[in-house]
């Protein structure tokens, strides 16, 4: 476990948010050695990465380093050919059984919501706890209004997604994921498709929810964000992870010319 | 420079280039020429059948028809009126048209499905069975199976013989047929109880669902009941069913059910024809979902057959539904062609021999016309109530 103790090093450097280590699982999520190609185009190359429960990653780079393929393979929304992915004890095989219980236990946020058009919030929210972890449909529908509350948009439960805003949408999308009480959460640049007066509103939302302790992998570009809430900061570049560290220690002190580079041209703007 | 008063009204348009004058004078003229078309037709028929001096009315309906008709569901014979015939047509339109919906619909779906499988040889081989079938004639499809494929059979003395209950020939396939005998009231009355059985469990399975979470297998439980409570009635009442086995009488077979190789032609080639065309609007409908949505899906952690059921297929079914009614118009428009290869249609039966016979072109055109646009109506309207149901509402 070499890999899991230089994180565990790297994340007691971190000092905010401040976060309880005791019965945190170490190692929740473990990547080890993963390639993956599409055809002959190999996208991600020798990953290794180590991820233990509450602590929050954020994952940058440039567009097509493999940062969507990378977090979707953590709950096989794509396959790995080469090396292992280990989610709460579980591997990522072929297996359909493990693929559900691992999908089961992670939520994921996708830039552009995918919402159910055909349900109303409230369904797209309790549609997985009924079906999925069987819950009372009372019992779902209630649960899911907290969520809805702590997204700030109980108001909303009854409308279609149509009917409201992006910004809204993405609240929901992430009250969705929560409904089904993930150990884990996955975002895939959550606010790239909304008006820069929404990205707030869901960035707070966010760093709400790291604040409660959850797990947390997000690829985004803001590096605000990342500052406020990263315990560890993955810069990928053609498919490698090149670097990882700390944030305050990744913005002022970058090692690798390509990460100083990445970092000149985003904070340019 | 003199200074100009502006007039802050936007200035009329001149009445020919205003939109709402010219959309008038438009439909003015088209309705004109309706009007004149119409009464050119009319006028020139009236006189034309004073000419030849045919009477006109529907009178001719209670007149005897005189003619065989090959198959029947409602009972006839020649002696009957002219009316009779129309009915005989009408339910032997309805028929195949009934049995191609149903017979296109399921082979549709499988083969849209099927079009969109990863299984590379699956997916080809739905594609060739669409670009085939749906790029020939229909009228040669009908003509395949009736001339090239059933009156190939065998003839009725060297039959293909099922058990010694079931026969296949050039002139039909021959089914036993079941004749309820004393008694079957018992059996009626089991499958009464086995219907309000599964209605009762599908009321008790949604309210313990919302209670308590535990999804029912109703749909498993539901068949099984359906099938033993009316065998166990059926074997309680002492089988109460002798079937009537068809038997070679002379040169042919008598007793069972008949089906004529007509209905079986027109109804393999309609179904056919018409799923090659209905594959393509499913897997059209599919398509439209996004990616996004089954990813969405699946990243919740539904498996594959509910990801279909509860996300995908609720969405396709609003893009499937408005072609795949005017694919039943269709179908039932092309059972028409059941003239070429003499099946007894409504067109063959009604439009052809009774016209022939009685020469009231107008008033047998005009009723079979009718027909067909009450039942496209229908089928419309029906579609319409199911697709408002499965709508999307959005904003
Ligand atoms: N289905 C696919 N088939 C083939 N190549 C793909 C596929 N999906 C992605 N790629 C390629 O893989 C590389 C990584 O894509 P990916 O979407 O992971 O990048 P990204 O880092 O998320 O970029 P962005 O910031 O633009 O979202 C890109 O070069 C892309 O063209
Ligand atoms: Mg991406």
């Amino acid at each position: 476990m070499g890999n899991s103790m230089t994180d565990q090093t790297l994340t007691s450097e971190t000092q905010t948010p401040p976060k309880d280590q005791s019965d945190k699982k170490p190692g929740i999520i473990r990547v080890e050695g993963m390639h993956k190609w599409y055809g002959d185009f190999h996208v991600l190359k020798d990953l290794n990465l180590t991820v233990d429960q509450g602590e929050r990653i954020v994952i940058c780079g440039p567009s097509g380093s493999g940062k969507s393929t990378f977090i979707r393979c953590i709950n096989r929304l794509e396959e790995h050919q080469q090396g292992k992915i280990i989610v709460d004890d579980v591997e990522l095989t072929d297996d359909v059984r493990q693929i559900d219980t691992v999908r089961r236990e992670v939520g994921m946020v996708f830039q552009h919501f995918n919402l159910f058009p055909h349900l109303t919030v409230l369904e797209n929210c309790c549609l997985s706890p009924i079906w999925v972890r069987k819950t009372p449909r009372k019992e779902a529908e209630a649960s899911a209004m907290e969520y809805l509350e702590r997204v700030k948009i109980p108001d909303q439960a009854n409308k279609f997604p149509g009917q409201l805003s992006g910004g809204q949408q993405q609240r929901v999308a992430i009250a969705r994921a929560l409904c089904m009480k993930p150990k884990i959460m996955l975002f895939d640049e959550p606010t790239s498709a909304l008006d820069p007066e929404m990205i707030k509103e869901v960035l707070d939302v966010m760093i709400e929810l790291a604040g409660s302790g959850m797990t947390m992998m997000c690829v985004t570009h803001e590096m605000g964000f990342a500052k406020t809430v990263a315990d560890r900061v993955i810069f990928m570049d053609g498919g490698e992870i090149v670097e990882q560290a700390p944030p305050h220690e990744f913005f002022t002190n970058p090692q690798e010319a390509r990460t100083q580079k990445f970092l000149q041209q985003i904070l340019a703007h | 420079m003199k200074k100009q008063t502006i007039d802050t009204r936007p200035a009329g348009p001149k009445p020919w280039n205003d939109p709402r004058v010219r959309s008038l004078f438009f439909q003015a003229i088209a309705i004109a020429f309706v009007f004149w078309g119409g009464w050119v037709l009319v006028d020139n028929t009236l006189s034309n059948m004073e000419s030849r001096g045919i009477s006109t009315g529907f009178g001719f309906l209670n007149e005897t028809a005189g003619f065989g008709i090959i198959m029947n569901l409602v009972p006839y014979d020649a002696t009957m009126s002219y009316g009779r015939t129309f009915w005989v047509g009408l339910t032997n339109t309805l028929l195949v048209s009934a049995m191609g919906v149903v017979a296109a619909t399921i082979l549709g779906f499988i083969i849209g499905v099927a079009r969109l499988s990863s299984n590379w040889l699956v997916a080809k081989m739905a594609l060739v069975y669409i670009e085939v079938i749906r790029n020939i004639p229909l009228l040669l499809q009908i003509f395949f199976w009736y001339f090239a494929v059933l009156s190939n059979l065998p003839s009725p003395r060297q039959s293909v013989d099922v058990g010694g209950a079931l026969f296949l020939n050039n002139r039909g396939l021959y089914l036993p047929e079941p004749l309820t005998q004393e008694g079957f009231g018992i059996v009626w009355g089991g499958i009464l109880l086995a219907i309000a059985a599964v209605v009762g469990i599908r009321i008790w399975a949604k309210k313990r669902q919302l209670a308590t979470g535990q999804i029912f297998p109703t749909f498993k439980v539901g068949v099984a009941i359906l099938v033993v409570v009316p065998l166990v009635s059926y074997l309680v009442a002492g089988s109460p069913i002798e079937w009537d086995i068809p038997a070679l009488k002379g040169f042919n077979f008598g007793g069972g059910i008949t089906i004529i190789p007509e209905l079986a032609a027109l109804w393999i080639a309609l179904s056919l024809y018409t799923a090659s065309f209905i594959a393509e609007i499913v897997r059209s409908g599919i398509l439209s979902v996004s990616k996004g949505q089954t990813e969405a899906s699946k990243a919740l952690g539904l498996p594959n057959g509910l990801t279909l059921r509860l996300v995908v297929i609720p969405q396709a079914m609003r893009v499937i539904i408005p072609p795949l009614t005017s694919q039943y118009l269709n179908l039932v428009k092309n059972s028409s062609l059941a003239t070429a290869i003499g099946y007894p249609d409504l067109v063959a039966v009604f439009m052809g021999t009774t016209l022939n016979q009685t020469g009231q072109a107008v008033e047998v055109v005009a009723i079979t016309m009718a027909v067909y646009l009450t039942i496209s109506l229908l089928i419309s309207l029906f579609m319409n109530i199911y697709n408002r149901a499965v709508a999307i509402k959005e904003r």
